[in-house]
Order: C-alpha cells, then sequence, then structure tokens
C-alpha cells in the first residue's frame, strides 16, 4: 500500500515544531483522514477541528504545504508522495494547540454589524423574486471558514485586529461579504454604509483579491461584495450632490 | 503524569442550554425574550453544529406550490412515515406550528429559493403527500443555523460558551440544577448552576462505523438525561438513510440528500433494474426512507449491487444546468471527493446511519423530561417521529419544539424563586471521574471506539436478529468495563483523545440501550428490522419502550402504552379511506 509521509505542526500558543508521521494512503483520501490516522494511531492528543467532512461547516481549515485550503476537501493524491506533506494551521489567528487556531476575534466582529431589519414585518405581504436574491444567496453561501480572513494581507501581515481602536481594524473579507448580504437583502432597510467606512475599515482592502481565489464556495466576494460597497461608500460620503443635501438637511 | 487543576468556574443563569443546534438556538432565543438570563453551551464553535450539514430542506405545509396543502395532510403524513408510534399530539402541533416558524426565520434574515410568484419555493421529499419543503439549493441547513445564530447574537441575555462540553448534569433531590463540564481550548471545569436546563444536543450515529454524522454525535443528551433518572424512549428506532456515499472508503457515509431523489433521481441496480417498482410502485424513489434502505439493502444482498456495494442513483436526465442550480453541494461533493461527475452519470450510494427517532421522552407542550426542571428538544428528544423520520421534519421540528422548549424552561424557571444550591459532593465526582484517564495506564481510547463501531453495525444495524442482539448486549457490557479503564497522553488542553475518553463512556451507554430496546420489539417496523420478526404485530402498534436507569446503576427496558389519539383526528385517517 501507498505510504504519505505527513509533517504536522505540533504546538501551543508557546511555539512548536513539526512531527512527521507516515499514513497507508487509501484511495479518495483527503488530508483530514491522514490526520485522523495520525490521531488514532500515534497521536490521541493531536488538535484538529472537523465537523461535516464535506466542506459544508468550515471548520477545517488550514493550510497544506503553505496553501490555505480546507482539510477535508483536500486529497493525497494531488500530492508528490514523495515528498512530505505540510500541514499547518491557518496563521492570521493565534494557535491555541496544534491546528486549532483562536478564531474567536470573528464573533466579535460580527456582534457589531446592524441585524436584519426589515422594513415590513408581515412576511405574507413580501414578493421576492429569485433574481432578487441570486446575490444574496451567493454571500449567503458563506460556511465561515475564515480562509479569506487567513490570506488577507491587511489581517495577516498588517494585523488590523484592533477591536479597540477602529484606525486599527479592518473586518475582513468575510465580513464585507456578510455587510453586503444585508445591505443587498431586498427587504433590509438598516444602512450599514457608515459603518462599513468608519468601523469595518473598508479603505483598508486593496483589492488583491486573495480572498476570492481561496473561498471554497466560489463567493465573488471582492467583485460582488467588496467594490460595490466601496462604491455605497463612495456614494454616500464623497458624492457632492448627495455632501450638499446633507448639509441643507443636517442629515448624517 | 500531567498536573491537572482541578477548580473550577462558576456561572449562574436562569436557564443553560446544552447545545446549539436548530434546536439548542431557537430555545435559547424563546428564553431570553421571555426576559430571562441565558447560558448557550456547544461542544463546536457556534454555528458549526449538525444542523449546519441539513441539506434537502425545512418541512411546513406552506402549500406555496401545492394549495391543497395543510397541517392536517401534513400530520397524517407524518404520523404514517412513523408506523403510528409517534406522539400524536407532538406530530400535531408540529404540523400546526411549522409554517409560523419559517415565517419567523424569513423575518429573522433567512432567504429562501423562491416561487416564479415571489413566494418560499417547496420541493417534494419522501412521505410527504404534498410539495412541502422550503429549501436554499442543497444547503439549507447552514441558512437556518446562520439566521439563528445571526438572531441570538444579537438577542440580550444570551451568553454563548463555545468549545465547552457539558460531561455531567448535577441533581439537588429531584431536580437538576446544575451542568459540569470542561473548556475544550484550555480543559479547565466549568460549572453552570441554572434553574432550568435545555438538553438540545443532538444524535448518536457516532456509534456507528457508517455514518454522516461527525465526532459531536455521541448521544451525550441522551446519556445525560438517562443518567439523572430520566425515561428515554423508543431507542431502537435508528434511521439508517438510504442514501450515502460507499466510495471512496474516507468519505463511506457521507450523506447524498434525499433532494436527489426530490428532483427527479431514479434507482437502478448492477442489471440496470429501477428496482423500487418492485417494493413500493406507487411512490416508487420517493417512498419513505426505511422502505427505500431495505430495498437497496436487499438489492445488495441478493447480488444486484454495484461495484463498491451500493445501488446507483441518476439524476443526470435533468441536465448539467439544472443539476448544478439545484444540488449544487452534491455535484461538488462528487466530483471532488469521488471524481465522480453526477451531471452526466449515477453515482454509486447505500444507506447510511443517520438519524435516531428514539430519545428523552417530552411532554409535547412544554418539552419537559420525567425529571422536573430538565426539557429536551431536536434529535436528543423522542417520540415526534414515531418509528422512522420523514425527510425535513427535523428542522421543522427544531425550531417548534426549541420554541416550545425555550417557553416550557423559561416558565418553569420564573417559578424558581432563586438559583437553587448544588451539591459539591457530585461536582467533585465528575471531577474524579475527568482526571482519571490521565492518572492510570490503559487501552486508547481510539482502540475501543473502532471496535464498539464495528459491533454496532454488524450486529445493531440495518437489519437484526435475537442472537445478533443478545450478542451485542454481551460485548456492550465489556466494552463498558474497558471503556472505565482508558488512558491517555499528553495534556489538557484541547485533547481529543481525552474527549473521547469521555465519549465512549457516552455511546456505550447509549448503544445498550439502542439493542436492548432492539431486542424487546419482537416485530418489524419503520427504522427496526428483524429477520426473525419480519411483520408488524398489532401487540407492538400500541406501546412505545421506555428505557430508565435502576437504582444498582443498571438499564431497565421496558414499554409505555401509546397515549390515544383524540376522535377528531382519527377520523381525517377514517375519512382518507373513505
Ligand atoms: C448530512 C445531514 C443532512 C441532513 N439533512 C436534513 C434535511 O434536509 N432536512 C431535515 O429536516 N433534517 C436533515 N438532517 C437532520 C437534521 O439536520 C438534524 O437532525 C438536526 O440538525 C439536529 O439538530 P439539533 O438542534 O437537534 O442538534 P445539532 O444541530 O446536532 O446540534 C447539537 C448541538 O449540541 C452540542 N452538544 C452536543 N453534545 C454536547 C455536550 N456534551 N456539551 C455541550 N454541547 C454539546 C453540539 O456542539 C451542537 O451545538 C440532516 C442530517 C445530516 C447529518
Ligand atoms: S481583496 Fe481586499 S479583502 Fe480581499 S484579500 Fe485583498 S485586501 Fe483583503
Ligand atoms: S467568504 Fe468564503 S473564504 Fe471567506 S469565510 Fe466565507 S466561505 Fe470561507
Ligand atoms: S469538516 Fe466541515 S468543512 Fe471540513
Amino acid at each position: 500500500m501507498a505510504e504519505a509521509r505527513l509533517k504536522v505542526y505540533r504546538g501551543d500558543s508557546g511555539g512548536g515544531q513539526y512531527v512527521e508521521y507516515k499514513v497507508p494512503v487509501e484511495a479518495g483520501m483527503v488530508i483530514l483522514d491522514a490526520i485522523h490516522y495520525i490521531q488514532g494511531a500515534y497521536a490521541p492528543d493531536l488538535a484538529v477541528r472537523w465537523n461535516c467532512k464535506a466542506a459544508k461547516c468550515g471548520s477545517c481549515s488550514g493550510e497544506v504545504n503553505g496553501k490555505p485550503s480546507l482539510m477535508c476537501k483536500t486529497r493525497l493524491d494531488d500530492f508528490d508522495l514523495s515528498e512530505p506533506i505540510e500541514v499547518r494551521p491557518i496563521k492570521t489567528f493565534p494557535v491555541v494547540k496544534d491546528l486549532v487556531t483562536d478564531v474567536s476575534w470573528n464573533y466579535e466582529i460580527n456582534k457589531r454589524i446592524v441585524p436584519f431589519t426589515p422594513t415590513n414585518t408581515n412576511t405574507d405581504e413580501w414578493k421576492i423574486y429569485q433574481d432578487d436574491v441570486d446575490r444574496v444567496q451567493e454571500f449567503r453561501k458563506c460556511i465561515e471558514c475564515f480562509l479569506c480572513q487567513n490570506v488577507c494581507h491587511v489581517l495577516r501581515n498588517h494585523d488590523k485586529k484592533d477591536l479597540d481602536d477602529p484606525k486599527h481594524l479592518f473586518a475582513g473579507p468575510r465580513f464585507m461579504v456578510r455587510i453586503a448580504s444585508l445591505e443587498m437583502h431586498p427587504m433590509d432597510g438598516a444602512n450599514r454604509v457608515p459603518f462599513t467606512k468608519n468601523e469595518a475599515g473598508i479603505g483598508y482592502c486593496n483589492i488583491t483579491k486573495c480572498c476570492t481565489e481561496v473561498c471554497p464556495e466560489d463567493i465573488h466576494i471582492t467583485d460582488n461584495a467588496i467594490i460595490p460597497m466601496k462604491e455605497r461608500v463612495v456614494d454616500e460620503f464623497y458624492d457632492p450632490v448627495l455632501m450638499i443635501w446633507r448639509k441643507m438637511t443636517g442629515k448624517k | 503524569m500531567a498536573m491537572i487543576d482541578t477548580r473550577y468556574e462558576t456561572h449562574e443563569h436562569d436557564v443553560i442550554v446544552v447545545g446549539a443546534g436548530g434546536a439548542g438556538i431557537r430555545a435559547a432565543i424563546e428564553a431570553a425574550e421571555q426576559g430571562l438570563r441565558v447560558a448557550l453551551v456547544c461542544k463546536s464553535l457556534l454555528g458549526k453544529a449538525h444542523t449546519v450539514m441539513a441539506e434537502g430542506g425545512i418541512a411546513a405545509a406552506m402549500g406555496n406550490v401545492d394549495p391543497a396543502d395543510n397541517w392536517q395532510v401534513h400530520f397524517m403524513d407524518t404520523m404514517k412515515g412513523g408506523k403510528f408510534l409517534n406522539n400524536w399530539r407532538m406530530a400535531q402541533i408540529h404540523a400546526q406550528e411549522a409554517p409560523d416558524r419559517i415565517r419567523e426565520l424569513e423575518l429573522w434574515g433567512a432567504v429562501f429559493d423562491r416561487t416564479p410568484d415571489g413566494k418560499i419555493l417547496q420541493r417534494p421529499f419522501g412521505g410527504h403527500t404534498y410539495r412541502r419543503l422550503c429549501h436554499v439549493g442543497d444547503r439549507t441547513g447552514l441558512e437556518i443555523i446562520r439566521t439563528l445564530q445571526d438572531k441570538a447574537v444579537h438577542t440580550p441575555n444570551i451568553d454563548v460558551f463555545m468549545e465547552c462540553t457539558i460531561s455531567h448534569l448535577i441533581k439537588n433531590g429531584d431536580e437538576v440544577t446544575a451542568a459540569f463540564g470542561y473548556w475544550r481550548e484550555t480543559g479547565k471545569f466549568v460549572l453552570f448552576k441554572a434553574k432550568a436546563v435545555v438538553l438540545a444536543t443532538g444524535g448518536i450515529g457516532k456509534a456507528f462505523k457508517v455514518t454522516s454524522n461527525s465526532w459531536e454525535y455521541t448521544g451525550d443528551g441522551h446519556v445525560l438525561a438517562y443518567d439523572v433518572g430520566a425515561d428515554l424512549i423508543d431507542m431502537e428506532f435508528v434511521q439508517f438513510h438510504p442514501t450515502g456515499m460507499v466510495w471512496p472508503p474516507g468519505v463511506a457515509g457521507l450523506l447524498v440528500t434525499e433532494a436527489v431523489r426530490g428532483e427527479g433521481g431514479i434507482l437502478t441496480n448492477s442489471k440496470g433494474e429501477r428496482f423500487m417498482e418492485k417494493y413500493d410502485p406507487a411512490r416508487m424513489e420517493l417512498s419513505t426512507r426505511d422502505i427505500v434502505a431495505k430495498s437497496i439493502y436487499t438489492e445488495v444482498k441478493e447480488g444486484r449491487g454495484s461495484p463498491h456495494g451500493g445501488v446507483f442513483l441518476d439524476v443526470s436526465h435533468r441536465g448539467a444546468d439544472y443539476v448544478k442550480r439545484r444540488l449544487p453541494s452534491m455535484y461538488h461533493q462528487f466530483k471532488e471527493l469521488a471524481d465522480v461527475d453526477i451531471t452526466t452519470g449515477p453515482m454509486e450510494v447505500g444507506p447510511t446511519t443517520h438519524y435516531v427517532m428514539g430519545g428523552v421522552k417530552v411532554d409535547p407542550e412544554t418539552a419537559q423530561s420525567t425529571v422536573p426542571g430538565l426539557f429536551a428538544a431536536g434529535e436528543v428528544a423522542g417520540g415526534m417521529h414515531g418509528a422512522n423520520r420523514l425527510g425535513g421534519n427535523s428542522l421543522s421540528d427544531l425550531l417548534v419544539f426549541g420554541r416550545r422548549a425555550g417557553m416550557g424552561a423559561a416558565t418553569y424557571a420564573k417559578g424558581v424563586a432563586s438559583i437553587p444550591a448544588v451539591d459539591e459532593a457530585a461536582v467533585q465526582r465528575a471531577i474524579a471521574e475527568m482526571v482519571e484517564p490521565f492518572e492510570r495506564k490503559g487501552e486508547n481510547p481510539y482502540t475501543i471506539h473502532q471496535e464498539l463501531q464495528m459491533m454496532m453495525q454488524a450486529n445493531v444495524g440495518i437489519v437484526r436478529i435475537d442472537a445478533d442482539l443478545r450478542k451485542a448486549i454481551e460485548q456492550l457490557k465489556r466494552i463498558q468495563e474497558r471503556a472505565k479503564t482508558t488512558s491517555i497522553s499528553g495534556s489538557v488542553t484541547y485533547n481529543p483523545g481525552w474527549h473521547l475518553a469521555k465519549d465512549l463512556k457516552t455511546m456505550a451507554t447509549i448503544s445498550e440501550a439502542v439493542a436492548r430496546c432492539a431486542l424487546q420489539r419482537t416485530e418489524s417496523r419503520g427504522g427496526h428490522t428483524r429477520l426473525d420478526y419480519a411483520e408488524y404485530d398489532p401487540y407492538w402498534s400500541t406501546v412505545n419502550s421506555i428505557v430508565r436507569k435502576n437504582a444498582d446503576g443498571s438499564m431497565e427496558v421496558t414499554t409505555a402504552p401509546l397515549p390515544v389519539m383524540p376522535e377528531e383526528l382519527k377520523k381525517l385517517f377514517e375519512e382518507e379511506k373513505r
């Protein structure tokens, strides 16, 4: 039987190192299967998150040979098995242990976004056509794997995650998607544009599209969510007509 | 040996909800909206519970596509699907309240697929007379859990504790007054004191080898309730979903949603025969799950299976665009994990352990268990689905009875003047039990778990006989003893081996309940098939199975008469016959 070698990051907040394990390869095996094999055969305490094993829950994010991936969707036969495969936790969030990271920051951000605010609370009167919600449904496919958060350089390299200082905070692509899904909902009446500019820090995004490339749900994060939101920010804050109107009416 | 901190932190709330799937979150929202302080505790991250994996849809007689639909028909379908072992009142409440729960989800931001005239679209599913399942492609569960999650985090008075596992319930006298557990991240112990406790922990599938369920489905809530003296009912009824993936080995058991058949998928054997013509010519592929699963089992057993021991399921005749739009995650699942393009050819499928109909016995109105102050909703609760659950009836069950459990717990908690005292000796016993695996030398829990799964699959699986069930009960005794002697290496921080050491005991207990109930019920009905008693038995149509813990710790299995259906509901079935 073919054999793979996995170099798995073992460590915690204090640091760690890679440990190599040999895993017998079965047809169709994915990285998460290999990790489970290692737990059963060598290292019962190897920490990893998973739930669905079907790319539906977004728990098993990691970096496989440096590539941000869902471990349950990454097949061993995509790799050259004569070389060891390196498996490490996502980088943008602090390591708890081994492949598990502390992603609680994301949950804090979500709390700050004004939730869905319907303009009419009698749903029997709603008429929503499929065309009206195709885009919103694209955004709602998000499984919160946080791979986009992981690769975005604003968070990964510049660490704009200061929850106490909006000047140094970028909510990240996942929450641009979330905001856009609410803003584009045909029955929503709230305005999250000032928040998007001032608190979610959309200005930090310079449209590199790295987030879109890694999204396992193929959400067009940059083109469909971020750019339209940037346009709304421009319209609302920098549009001269709107600006005069605001001055005249005293409205923000 | 690892140094373990045996101190614990304490939290006080009016209501603690254990489990943050659809049922748990809905319960928490309800209790909080009644003005109570709620702790919502779950062992994964928020939003990752099993509910996220639900695919096909949520059943509710909205009548958007088939205006003739109404609660009475939904009620009758549910009772028929459950082979009349359901608690009739739960089935009635469920059918009546499901449409309101859907409207409420929309109001909280859920975006379902639409009809051409701008309403929520509904699709057909097995056992449902009308097109009844509201859905979002094949990711309905994600839509529901995300909606509930966002509602909950913006509802005041709900404190969320995630990656926190409850290992013990603690009683004071007759009442449950606290839940004890640990943070997975740090291994630190934690005590939640409360006036009422809601269990919403989901199912037991991890006791079987081939399953669509995740690591979370170890029967925690079932056994937490059993251990404090609550009755469980109908534990022999485990649903083997007819269509799981069979190949490659790593994904064996992964669910292939019933929506594939709902969207016109056809089942064939190795001879190319559409075999459902033999077993249920009227409903064909959209027969109930128990019947389709047994049909597939029979085809394979009689040598007409596919190369990897399943049968073929083909939806490619609907055309590539249609399939990709209606079943996007199935398309990706097969493409990426099995190298199969379902828009051009068939998939191979076979039965997989999917859902447990049995669970904590509850009062239909309040969701209270037989122990005061302890409530249960969702998959962990029993009664609603009888001997077999219809597809789509779980998601609606979660919302309807999650809400009722939240209300029931809130009402109960309001009647309790202050947070009751906690029995410190019981807390110390819980701590000692948790620490033990670090202190002794013994077996690896993974090894025993694998044996348990193989054993359950072989002896208590889709078809059962007396001798196998007795063998299973014997072997379970030994597994239970071994589970008390496992040992663990490493530290308490995020240590899956340690978690499994506890889960293993839980699974061994719930497995015994399944095996004993299966032995007791000498007939075949719904999810429970006995080769030695292949037919319905009139006696067994009048009783539910009951599981209870004796004072000496042994398991007692008995029966209780079914609640009697009122005349006006009985009449519905008689009128239909005429
Ligand atoms: C692949 C798949 C597809 C499905 N598709 C459908 C469908 O289309 N339609 C339908 O109606 N049904 C479907 N079902 C069934 C349905 O999804 C489940 O029955 C339902 O989601 C269970 O919800 P729940 O709220 O009871 O539990 P879950 O959503 O499983 O939540 C359980 C919660 O309890 C927590 N928990 C468990 N034990 C502990 C503990 N000891 N301490 C703390 N927390 C704990 C977990 O962390 C989790 O938060 C499907 C099931 C599967 C597996
Ligand atoms: S496009 Fe914007 S959000 Fe996406 S990775 Fe680049 S900077 Fe980050
Ligand atoms: S937007 Fe895509 S990459 Fe980002 S969290 Fe959601 S699913 Fe993951
Ligand atoms: S385990 Fe759910 S996405 Fe990988």
